[in-house]
């Protein structure tokens, strides 16, 4: 009897732990396929950026060549360079950005020093943060119908207008989250000396988040130096050369998103140019930014 | 009284952040000098939080300017069709009669092709990010998919378009098809000219575009998550995957829902790259996502320019107030997911 029972318990025992084992194993199983996964979402990621890269680099090298910097955009099977385009969107990114960087960088300082109660600072936090990801295209519309349509003319200045509001919710954002890592004792000895309110963010807290903000400042800038869809119908797009704001203006993604679409190689080509152009530009643009962060 | 006016400290000292009205009144007379630079002061700090809360305001009437000026600028064709325009398939600028379901049709598509497949693909970078990855390739690998989310859409774009669209026809659809043909309904899904243009490519691209927005949000919640919670659950026995799929997981559903949502509000209000590669026809008679079609933002981008004032611009900014409406529940919602999280986590610590 007690031998039995023995026996059964250290049978039962041994199905016990079998079946342990089993499970464990299968546990173990799914838990290396879900990491092998994983590993498999990450090359993914960097897959595409790698790829994206090369082929950029790749096609547009072969367009590079002084002639872009010195010649306008041509017609269909001709040769020409992209002039124009460079100068229309490096005018309109720096405008935008002397609009839109003061305006952000104000409302920034309300929400980090100011809005310590009240509905507007949690109200602006809010829409700012739909504004930060709401569609370029639609902001495009807006300056449309806002300055387009009363100015009746497509024109430099409502790209600019375009970009600007692209710029703000960029700035507010980064300028926030920087001033809000700035100790509150720096702000309370600035106090103490009896320093005014608005010396205290300009000359101690802003000065403190300075790296920060031009941070944003800079990611900003490489935000609105590829935007393309609130350019096609406020600035449009030119074929030649003008230095005149209130006439349309070329810029380079239209120019691209123009040339791209076309049948005609040498302006594909020179499409190419122009990405590779922007990339560079862009990807130099984050990478100093977050230097810039990183020292801090 | 008139001694202090040498002493440059004591006009520092006079000037206080919280000035006494009273004061004032009652020595007005005595101290001229310090009064000067003191009110002064107090009017630059008023002025400055003027300037500042005007900032903020302008930003407020960014958004409200928006809707007015898009529902100024629809009104005719909203008077003219109401709601059925959501649900009219024709766009026919010869004839005049104008509908959105085929556009409004192509942004949900696209936008729903490209969630599935972010979605997982961000989870996996998220859990390698947080849970896997050394901590040495942590920074690198971390730079790297954002700075995938820096790159301009036109460059995705064109990249589609150039590159990405023929070898999808090649390698995906040809095949595709060739298994498929005479299968009903998943004949017609992948049917099309084989030149790698459509909903497909649209999706693939815009999930590209997503992954870094979606992954980025994932590894900041999955990082929120207790320590303690975590090593519990190892310290039962736990497997990495057991940890996250039923501790970090559920902790974090809220925050993760809102790394998806903004995800899919950007995908909505996507314009370059969609539209370089879908090919932009109107048409919903055939559903196969290799068929050319169109979206709202594509629709914009090629005909805003150049539409006549008149009921066919109002239409196609009918179709941008409805991609903007839509965009907005999508991003509020996604805002509120992660401030609720947010505030589980205040609660916490």
């Amino acid at each position: 009897m007690n031998a039995a029972t023995t026996s059964q318990k250290l049978l039962s025992r041994a199905a016990l732990d079998q079946a342990r084992g089993r499970r464990y194993a299968a546990r173990k199983r799914v838990n290396q396929v879900a990491l092998t996964l994983s590993l498999a979402a990450m090359a993914f990621g960097v897959f595409w950026l790698v790829w994206i890269l090369w082929e950029t680099l790749r096609l547009g090298l072969g367009g590079l060549s002084l002639t872009l910097f010195t010649e306008m955009t041509p017609p269909p099977n001709e040769a020409g360079g992209l002039a124009n385009a460079l100068y229309g969107s490096f005018m309109m990114v720096l405008l935008a950005t002397f609009v839109g960087t003061p305006i952000g960088i104000l409302a920034g300082i309300y929400l980090a020093e100011y809005g310590r109660r009240g509905w507007l600072a949690p109200a602006t936090r809010f829409v700012n943060d739909i504004l930060l990801s709401a569609p370029s295209i639609v902001i495009g519309l807006f300056v449309y119908t806002v300055v387009v349509l009363r100015f009746k003319s497509f024109s430099g200045w409502a790209g600019v207008v375009a970009l600007a509001l692209i710029v703000v919710p960029v700035v507010i954002r980064t300028t926030e989250n920087m001033l809000l890592l700035v100790p509150a004792s720096l702000r309370e000895a600035a106090y103490a000396l009896g320093t005014p309110k608005w010396k205290v963010i300009t000359l101690v807290t802003l000065r403190a988040a300075r790296a920060g903000v031009i941070t944003g400042v800079l990611l900003a800038v490489a935000r609105i130096a590829g935007e393309t869809a609130p350019l096609l119908f406020t600035a449009l797009n030119n074929q030649f050369w003008s230095g005149d704001l209130s006439k349309p203006l070329a810029s380079l993604p239209v120019t691209i998103f123009k040339f791209a679409m076309s049948p005609y190689e040498n302006w594909q080509q020179l499409a190419w140019a122009a990405v590779f152009l922007i990339t560079v530009a862009v990807l130099a643009l984050n990478i100093l930014a977050r230097v810039l962060t990183r020292q801090k | 009284m008139q001694d202090h006016k040498g002493f440059p400290v004591s006009i520092t000292l006079t000037a206080p952040p919280m000035p006494q009205p009273q004061r004032q009144s009652g020595t007005g007379q005595a101290q001229p000098p310090t009064r000067g630079p003191l009110i002064s002061a107090q009017l630059a700090d008023r002025l400055f939080a003027w300037l500042a809360r005007s900032a903020a305001l302008l930003t407020l009437a960014s958004l409200l300017g928006i809707l007015i000026s898009l529902l100024v600028g629809a009104w005719p064709s909203i008077s003219t069709y109401g709601l059925g325009f959501l649900t009219n398939s024709a766009w026919d600028p010869v004839q005049n009669n104008y509908g959105g379901l085929v556009m409004i049709y192509g942004t949900l598509m696209t936008s729903a092709i490209a969630l599935l497949i972010a979605v997982p693909v961000s989870f996996g970078i998220a859990l390698f990010l947080t849970e896997l990855s050394p901590a040495w390739l942590k920074r690198p690998l971390g730079t790297a998919i954002e700075l995938l989310a820096a790159v301009p859409s036109i460059v995705y774009g064109m990249w589609g378009l150039m590159v990405f669209g023929p070898i999808l026809a090649t390698w995906v659809q040809q095949p595709l098809q060739a298994l498929l043909t005479g299968v009903p309904y998943l004949g017609a899904l992948v049917s099309g000219p084989p030149v790698g243009i459509g909903i497909l490519s649209a999706g693939i691209i815009l999930a590209i575009m997503i992954i870094p927005f979606i992954a980025s949000v994932m590894r900041d919640v999955f990082e929120v998550t207790p320590a303690l919670l975590k090593e519990s659950a190892y310290g039962l026995g736990a497997t990495t995957w057991e940890v996250i799929w039923k501790v970090v997981l559920p902790y974090t559903k809220a925050g993760v829902l809102g790394g998806v949502m903004l995800g899919l509000g950007r995908a909505l209000g996507e314009t370059m790259a969609v539209t370089f590669v879908i090919g932009n026809m109107n048409q919903l008679n055939s559903l196969s996502v290799f068929e050319a079609a169109n979206s709202i933002t594509s629709a914009l981008a090629n005909e805003f320019a150049e539409a006549g004032e008149g009921l066919h611009q109002a239409s196609l900014i009918y179709l941008g107030l409805v991609l903007f409406f839509i965009t907005f529940v999508v991003l509020s919602a996604s805002k509120l997911l992660l401030a609720r999280l947010q505030k589980a986590e205040g609660a916490r610590a």
